[in-house]
């Protein structure tokens, strides 16, 4: 055969086709692996939620709203001081984490370039995944030490250290998503930079901050380590926030290292009410996030 | 087709002007000792190839070059005579004196029509109500988009098509009274109608302000040009009237680009 024979069109093309077949079958192939991959992904969500719902839901009841913990021995009880313990510490926590996070991350997008935006970057990055047991010492060192007293003051410093750098990192994300040439126009209107920032570049991205902020509540939420030495816990209702408060995790925790069988059952279905929050967080986020964009 | 009577620049007052303007990005050096005048209540093009320099001269005029990372600019641009780089110029009070458009349309996102047009003035402290919804049925008039959206004020600014944004986008720059606007490529993002809107709209619009304007399109410049000014690797090849640049070009390298022997 002649060179110019073998390598006319014809059998070009036909040289093509004869490798449709295995081309066909690896692509099978490969996307069946992928597939199995993500199942493996996602299953222990589900595995995990299921599991809380299985264990959690006949502990669930008005009285676990509502009620205190009942003593050791006696049935019934609830969680309610938990509930709003967490609440209580997500709140302040987020009223020092949420503007110091967003502040930051403003300052990241807009002014952050140099020597001092690299070290602030790089803090905020450690801090993500600095360990939330260090940041329970931290805020040990830091509030419960010199006020001699555990208190949900020392557990919202310790949250809102886990939620700065994760609303930070978001919220300077979202910024540098509002094109240049909405800033040049703002500029070039004669508004003043930070005024411009603030008036035309944050309330644009609003929905974006809102996800970054949400987010990190819904990290907070579910901390335990940072709260087991500041927040510590507390079996009544917190008489202030210089006492110790009681929250969710804290209270899952104690409860399900307990030996006690009535208590486990709390722990799961507090555990569940927990999954259900961060889930319901999160699912918000995405409506909040579809309707922004 | 828009009829043009021939203007003689020299009878005009010059309202801006440059002085040897210099213009680098880190070393890159994109404008050269560029001197040109744009004379009061006309239009002035900019034309030459991609990457010639036009693009940054037009955004030194109004001091928004600096804005960008490694950015520098010497030389002189006067507004009425006023040096705008002098010392203790504030580039905020420079930039309301000389608007500007860009080449792709951009609404304040989250902003109606309205409060798009009106930005600039509510952003520097004025509240009235009264005055603010004159200004913005007045701008949005000067910029023929009024009829359109009159009835939908509340509206997002992006809910427009591109041509309305691009007008509204002049709308906005018009309101804080500006006697100078540059448009930077303002029609290459937007479809032949639209286009020929905003080139009628400009001819309007010189009666009350005086435009310079970057162009891609020659036909564009000719159309509705008073002045041409040729830019080719950052320096000013020739200006002059858009009739003589475009019938006689002194340099023959104008000549050979708007017969479109290369660009």
């Amino acid at each position: 055969m002649s060179p110019s024979t073998r390598s006319s069109p014809l059998r070009v093309r036909e040289l093509l086709s004869r490798k449709d077949k295995p081309r066909k079958l690896k692509n099978a192939l490969l996307l069946g692996l992928l597939a199995l991959a993500s199942i493996v992904a996602v299953l222990p969500l589900f595995a995990v939620f299921l599991y809380a719902l299985k264990q959690g839901i006949s502990g669930l009841s008005v009285d676990f709203f509502t009620r205190l913990p009942a003593p050791v021995g006696e049935t019934g009880g609830g969680m309610a001081n938990a509930l709003l313990g967490t609440g209580i510490l997500l709140g302040l926590a987020s009223l020092v984490g949420v503007p110091v996070g967003v502040v930051t991350g403003v300052y990241l997008s807009e002014f952050g370039r140099g020597k001092v935006a690299a070290l602030v970057r790089f803090s905020v990055d450690v801090m993500t995944s600095v360990p939330s047991i260090i940041v329970g010492l931290f805020a040990y060192a830091l509030v419960v030490i010199p006020m001699k007293r555990f208190s949900a003051w020392a557990g919202a410093v310790a949250l809102a250290i886990v939620m700065v750098p994760i609303i930070a990192r978001a919220t300077e994300e979202i910024l540098k998503l509002v094109p240049v040439h909405v800033r040049e126009a703002g500029l070039a209107l004669g508004i003043a930079r930070w005024k411009m920032i603030l008036r035309i570049v944050l309330p644009g991205s609003l929905g974006g901050i809102t996800t970054g902020v949400m987010l990190a509540v819904a990290r907070a939420a579910g901390e335990t380590a940072p709260l087991l030495f500041t927040a510590f816990n507390n079996q009544f209702w917190s008489r202030g926030l210089d006492q110790p408060i009681a929250s969710l995790p804290v209270q899952i925790y104690t409860y399900a290292i307990s030996p006690y069988e009535e208590w486990h059952e709390q722990a799961w279905a507090g555990a569940f009410v927990l999954i259900c929050f961060v889930l319901a967080i999160n699912l918000l986020t995405r409506l909040l996030l579809r309707r922004s964009v | 087709m828009i009829s043009k009577q021939p203007v003689d620049a020299t009878l005009a007052p010059v309202e801006l002007e440059t002085r040897n303007l210099q213009a680098w990005f880190g070393d890159f050096h994109a404008v050269k000792g560029v001197s040109l005048a744009a004379p009061r209540n006309l239009v002035t093009a900019l034309i030459g190839p991609s990457g010639c320099g036009k693009s940054t001269f037009i955004r030194c005029l109004n001091r928004l070059h600096e804005e960008v990372e490694g950015a520098r600019v010497s030389g002189e641009v006067r507004l009425e005579g006023d040096d705008i780089y002098a010392r203790g110029k504030d580039p905020v009070a420079v930039r309301r004196k000389i608007g500007m458009v860009f080449q792709k349309p951009n609404p304040f996102p989250g902003l109606s029509i309205q409060e798009n047009v009106v930005a600039g003035l509510r952003l520097a402290g004025v509240r009235n109500r009264v005055v603010l919804n004159e200004v913005a049925e007045k701008s949005l008039r000067q910029a023929a988009l009024w009829d359109e959206v009159k009835d939908k004020l509340k509206a997002p600014g992006t809910s427009l098509s591109g041509g309305q944004q691009q007008r509204l986008c002049i709308a906005r720059a018009l309101a804080v009274a500006p006697p100078v606007l540059l448009m930077d490529e303002p029609t290459s993002a937007l479809d032949p109608i639209s286009t020929a809107k905003i080139e009628e709209l400009v001819l309007d619009l010189k009666k009350e302000v005086t435009v310079v304007m970057v162009t891609h399109n020659m036909q564009q410049a000719a159309r509705v040009s008073d002045r041409t000014a040729f830019f080719l690797l950052g320096e000013l090849v020739e200006s002059g009237d858009t009739s003589t640049i475009f019938t006689n070009p002194r340099d023959t390298r104008t000549e050979q680009y708007i017969t479109g022997r290369f660009g």
